[in-house]
């Protein structure tokens, strides 16, 4: 029985972990339909993040270093969300009501970021910020007369081509340089490795014989905290009042005074923020890498069309669901605790009983759930639904 | 009336031509409103009059004419830009957020504000007075009202930003009678009371019949206007549905 309870524990932490990473994708994609393949990138952004922060504390000593954490999921939540505003302002804006465009282009977001993860070096920063900066002020300094002619949008897409061009070409001028330590890329395309500090590390004592360990807890506690977080932000800050209302209806928000076009970036900074938070949450469980996302972004998916689409408490619960069932099935834990199971069953558990197995099953009982319920364990319901 | 006011108008629109794509929608449309009256503009079925509420408000954009509101030029400002200007909208689908409270609502009326929903948080009650069912149903979510109960909140939703300027598209279009004659009610008595300026699409007459000035429309242009007083038989019967 023991072990029933701390697997039970152990698939209440990975349905924490689910949370975290769908609590994000349930703005983006539950509030404002986008479909957003590079939320799992986003995730990767945020560890990537706390990776640097840890490196940045690790001179100031071992007191100091122990305070990292917070601070790296704070880092986390506002690099990804600056991130996602620049996403959202400068792409995802032009595909509203387009979901097939949307899908194709962020899923190449996701590959540039991961690519860019891959191989961001300093020559190659330098060469970003030289396209951006000119890019910008060239454009910016352009005479009135020229921004006004009908081929104004062709001229700046020269500008910025030009721009890019020269960015390319500082980036080979510096890497032409031959300093090893300047061209070594920051991050390659290794796992990184992010050590807790000591006081998630170990066990938080136990509860009738079973250990606490610190790490999970932590993790279930966070995902708590940011789900009646955003759900505080939706429900009662006057920026959810004006998200909500967006969201159900744009057009006439517009005509009631609300800044729909800001409404969206902090809607689509906020989803992308989360996910920043799951992926610093992440990086507590092992070593990460480039690929982080792909690992969750379908779970992510899962989690809202089985919970319902815009519903947090069905995101909860979905979330909880599939980590317990990946947990209990997949360890096989079944046929340890119930050793005098009939033999049917027991070659049933033991067919099922890995980690990919566990997710065939998973998959199983999703088609078969959404065939009884296909808007999900929570769906929409009243008037509003039909008109 | 003094002659002053006579002379100021809220809403100046010359020369208006609005499309669709290439389908030539609204042509060459003039239409004044004075400060303090209530306009109204009649037609038939798909003749323009809901486009040319929603160009005045921006969510559409003309291709070319003018819209001068209260001493500014309309161009290129996005519909929340006017309706901070002071223009209200009360649009033909109602559009109520549908899963929202009502009071919640009612909140966003307030949104055009100064300060907006985040200073202004207390709803006037003279929209329970005009409306008391809204009053009763605070708390159920808008999409879960009946048609005429939308109106009303849509109507109230709308006066709570104060406007200058109300545009109402059919605000008795399938509403049950009773309900209408509260309407009608409501919006006299905010004329009076605030002196706002009112441009009405509709098709009811009683209604109509109210306002002081009639601009009609036909096939995207205007093609009678005067006040409404001087509304013939013959002139109803051609542009409205009666």
């Amino acid at each position: 029985m023991e072990l029933v309870f701390s697997q039970l524990l152990d698939g209440v932490s990975i349905g924490s972990v689910l949370l975290l990473a769908a609590t994000g994708l349930a703005i983006v994609f539950g509030l404002m339909g986008v479909i957003n393949l590079a939320h799992g990138e986003l995730m990767m952004v945020g560890a990537y993040v706390t990776y640097v922060v840890q490196n940045l504390f690790k001179p100031l000593g071992e007191g100091l270093f122990q305070l990292y954490y917070p601070v790296a999921l704070v880092a986390a939540f506002f690099v990804t969300a600056v991130v996602g505003v620049f996403l959202e302002k400068t792409l995802i804006r032009k595909l509203y009501g387009r979901p097939l465009e949307t899908l194709l282009a962020t899923w190449g977001v996701s590959l540039i970021l991961i690519q860019f993860v891959r191989s961001v070096s300093t020559p190659m920063v330098l060469g970003i910020g030289v396209t951006v900066i000119l890019g910008i002020l060239v454009n910016r300094y352009l005479p009135k007369k020229i921004k006004s002619r009908p081929f104004a949008p062709y001229l700046a897409g020269l500008i910025w081509t030009a721009s890019a061009l020269l960015g390319i070409v500082t980036i080979s001028a510096i890497t032409g340089i031959g300093n090893r330590a300047l061209n070594k890329p920051w991050f390659g395309p290794r796992n990184i490795d992010v050590t807790a500090p000591k006081w998630l590390q170990g066990s938080w004592g136990s509860i009738a014989g079973i250990e606490l360990p610190g790490i999970r807890i932590f993790i279930i506690i966070l995902s708590a905290l940011l789900l009646l977080g955003v759900a505080w932000f939706l429900t009662k800050s006057v920026w959810g009042l004006r998200i909500r209302a967006v969201t159900q209806n744009r057009q006439m928000s517009n005509c009631l005074g609300i800044p729909t076009d800001s409404v969206d970036s902090i809607t689509f900074g906020v989803g992308s923020g989360l996910a920043g938070v799951a992926g610093a949450a992440i990086t507590l469980l092992g070593s990460v890498g480039p690929n982080l996302g792909a690992a969750y972004i379908v779970s992510c998916f899962m989690v809202i069309v089985l919970g319902g689409v815009g519903n947090l408490v069905g995101t909860v619960i979905a979330s909880m669901m599939l980590g317990i069932i990946q947990s209990i099935i997949g360890s096989g834990s079944l046929l340890i605790a119930f050793p005098d199971m009939p033999k049917v069953a027991a070659a049933v558990v033991e067919f099922f009983a890995t980690t990919s197995m566990s997710y065939v099953l998973i998959f199983i009982f999703i088609i078969g759930f959404l065939q009884f319920k296909p808007t999900g364990m929570f769906p929409q319901k009243g008037r509003s639904v039909e008109a | 009336m003094t002659t002053t006011t006579a002379t100021q108008t809220i809403l100046n629109v010359s020369g208006l031509n609005v499309y669709y794509g290439e389908s030539h929608i609204l042509r060459n449309v003039d239409l004044h409103i004075p400060a303090g009256e209530m306009v109204c503009l009649i037609g038939r079925n798909g003749v323009g009059k809901t486009t040319f509420l929603k160009t005045i408000i921006g969510l559409l954009n003309q291709r070319s004419g003018s819209i001068e509101y209260d001493g500014t030029m309309l161009q290129d400002q996005a519909p929340y830009q006017r309706a901070r200007h002071g223009i209200g909208y009360v649009s033909q689908g109602r559009d109520i957020i549908p899963r929202i409270t009502v009071r919640e609502n009612l909140l966003l009326g307030m949104e055009s504000l100064p300060g907006g929903i985040a200073k202004n948080r207390h709803i006037d009650p003279i929209v329970f007075e005009l409306f008391p069912i809204l009053e009763q149903f605070l708390n159920r979510r808008g999409g879960d009202l009946s048609g005429g109960q939308q109106q009303q909140l849509a109507i109230a939703r709308a006066l709570l930003g104060k406007p200058k300027l109300l545009l109402l598209d059919e605000p008795t279009e399938g509403i049950q009678p009773s309900i209408i004659l509260d309407i009608e009610n409501a919006v006299q008595r905010i004329i009076k009371e605030t002196g706002i300026s009112v441009l009405l699409v509709e098709q009811h007459l009683q209604f109509v019949k109210q306002s002081s000035f009639y601009y009609a429309m036909q096939r995207g242009g205007i093609v009678s206007s005067g006040p409404t007083s001087s509304l013939s038989d013959s002139v109803i019967e051609e542009f409205l549905t009666v």
